[in-house]
């Protein structure tokens, strides 16, 4: 207890604002939303009627809600995969300490500063179906000129490729972060034991840098499922045809331009239970190995 | 090592490649952005692109917005975070610590896509619709900068709170005297990271205001995507340019601090 205060008020008083606005914003509205997802609410009226798990069972039959489910997953497991992979190899030359390391550190971390509704708008400029250097690029290569964004593949890829560039910012500086924790002697003792640089990297790199890959892993899948809104409306809507309506645009879509709240509470109470799961799972790993900022 | 040089130099590229070209399409003529082949110097008209942009959708009003609630909220949650991480550290225990702690870290848990409706009935019961209130006030506690200041509190050695102490010196006083300077590095870190979020948050602010005179520069983008048939990207761009300057600017003036901190974390 050395250098400890004692104080049978203060305490609280100093908790007492972070409490108060968690509880009114945060927590009361969460349970709030669980309620209401059992209700079917008047979009005219507002007056709930209580329907049970009704609003659940429609979700999951909805063709609409699975489709945008499985966008959702499509999408987010691109970001991951290509966020990360990317991130990583740019940050493992990086490391290497080259002259002008600093330009390269600051310039790559850009992107982070940017909004998703930025991301997407530059993006959306790149791969203008005319004037766009990506279409003018592949129409010069192949003689293809692609309206992005009226096919569901290439939307949903394009989208994907404007949200994994705004998070390699992120990323880099996590990974930087993480190799330079990665003690140079023990590369050098495998190098020295006849291992060759691709050997060192997967048998003693990547396994140190793992828990900073499984930071990143959650940060990027939270990313791609909860923060990506803006993204999406400036550069598809969620078309075309649902192609690229990820759970949150449905969301988004139901409460705020049908005003369908009970149905909307149960998809928030839905998104809940993945956010949860992807939060436990980062606890759990965090408690032991993992220490971020 | 000059392979792996020209691997980094291209990678470096391509990352910042779209925000030069968006720089370079805002400085364009209309008619400018369509020719084939594509432009590579910046045209003059970044200016009368700006102004036009400017006027279409008020964009001074809306960069004054996001610029004031990205620095009320990040500064909000500063002082909250340190608060309720001076609380948890220098202080006995005292009942409900742990749960208090819980709490507050399950935010991290409530993101606002899980209580969306009822957080805006809220605004609406309040009367913040459309109000600063509702673009600031929801967002001030933060598990963030509450977990990252505790943490930083914890390598403070106990010696120091110890000397205050038996000098006569308050906890308050200790707080603002001797922790909040040396925790000059986390405050820039946190404020850097709320800033960001707070100047880049849309879908909060699409559905809580509805005026014009109250939207952030976010929507406004949209807004000016969203007026024509073809796009004019020139003035959308200029839009852009606006739009990514200003959280550019506070993180070239942190990102020391904010990567400081970083390898702060990992090291422990």
């Amino acid at each position: 207890m050395e250098g400890r205060f004692p104080g049978r008020i203060l305490p609280y008083a100093l908790l007492f604002p972070s409490i108060a606005v968690i509880a009114v914003f945060l927590l009361v509205p969460a349970v709030e939303a669980l309620r209401l997802s059992f209700f079917e609410v008047s979009p005219f009226t507002g007056r709930g009627t209580f329907v049970g798990l009704a609003n659940f069972r429609e979700l999951v039959r909805s063709d609409i809600y699975r489709g945008s489910l499985s966008v959702t997953l499509l999408f987010a497991v691109g970001v991951v995969a290509l966020g990360l992979a990317g991130s990583l190899a740019v940050a493992v030359l990086a490391s290497l300490r080259l002259p002008g390391f600093g330009v390269y550190r600051t310039v790559l971390l850009w992107p982070y500063a940017l909004s998703p509704a930025v991301a997407g708008t530059i993006w959306a400029l790149l791969f203008d179906p005319s004037t766009g250097p990506v279409t003018v690029l592949l129409r010069a290569v192949t003689g293809l000129s692609p309206n992005w964004m009226m096919n569901g593949t290439y939307a949903l890829a394009v989208t994907v490729v404007a949200a994994t560039w705004k998070m390699l910012g992120f990323n880099i500086v996590f990974f930087l972060a993480g190799l330079q924790a990665v003690p140079q002697e023990l590369r050098e003792a495998a190098q020295v034991d006849g291992a060759g640089a691709v050997r060192v990297f997967w048998r003693i790199t990547f396994p140190i840098l793992s828990p900073v890959t499984f930071f990143l892993f959650v940060m990027n899948s939270l990313y791609a499922f909860f923060e990506v809104f803006g993204l999406i409306d400036v550069m598809t809507q969620g078309g075309p045809g649902g192609a690229t309506e990820i759970l949150v645009y449905r969301l988004y879509q139901d409460a705020f331009i049908a005003a369908r709240w009970g149905i909307a509470s149960a998809q928030s109470i839905l998104l809940f239970v993945m956010v949860g799961a992807l939060t436990l799972l980062q606890f759990r790993l965090a408690g032991r190995r993992v220490v971020y900022a | 090592m000059l392979a792996a040089h020209v691997l980094l130099a291209a990678a470096t590229l391509v990352i910042v490649f779209p925000m030069l070209y968006a720089v370079q399409v805002s400085t364009l003529e209309f008619q400018d952005v369509f020719v084939f082949p594509p432009k590579l110097l910046p045209g003059g008209a970044f200016a009368d692109n700006l102004r036009r942009a400017w006027e279409k959708v008020h964009l001074g009003r809306l960069l004054a917005n996001s610029a004031g609630i990205a620095v009320v909220v990040a500064l909000g949650k500063i002082c909250l975070s340190v608060m309720a991480a001076f609380a948890f550290t220098y202080f006995r225990d005292f009942p409900g610590k742990t749960l208090l702690f819980l709490a507050i870290l399950a935010t991290h848990m409530l993101p606002l896509p899980v209580r969306i409706v009822p957080t805006f009935q809220l605004m609406h019961d309040f009367g913040w619709v459309n109000s600063y209130q509702a673009l600031t006030v929801p967002f001030f506690a933060s598990a963030t900068g509450t977990l990252l200041f505790r943490q930083f509190f914890l390598t403070i050695p106990p010696a120091l709170s110890e000397a205050a102490r038996v000098d006569g010196a308050g906890p308050l006083r200790f707080l603002v005297r001797i922790l909040l300077p040396l925790s000059v590095n986390n405050l820039a870190a946190l404020f850097l990271v709320e800033f960001l979020y707070m100047w880049n948050e849309y879908l909060w602010p699409l559905i809580v205001t509805t005026s014009d005179e109250m939207r952030v520069v976010q929507i406004g983008i949209k807004m000016l995507v969203a007026t024509d048939a073809q796009a004019e990207w020139n003035l959308i761009m200029a839009g852009v340019v606006a739009a990514m300057v200003p959280p550019l600017v506070v993180l070239l003036a942190l990102q020391r601090s904010f990567v400081g901190s970083i390898s702060l974390g990992q090291e422990k």
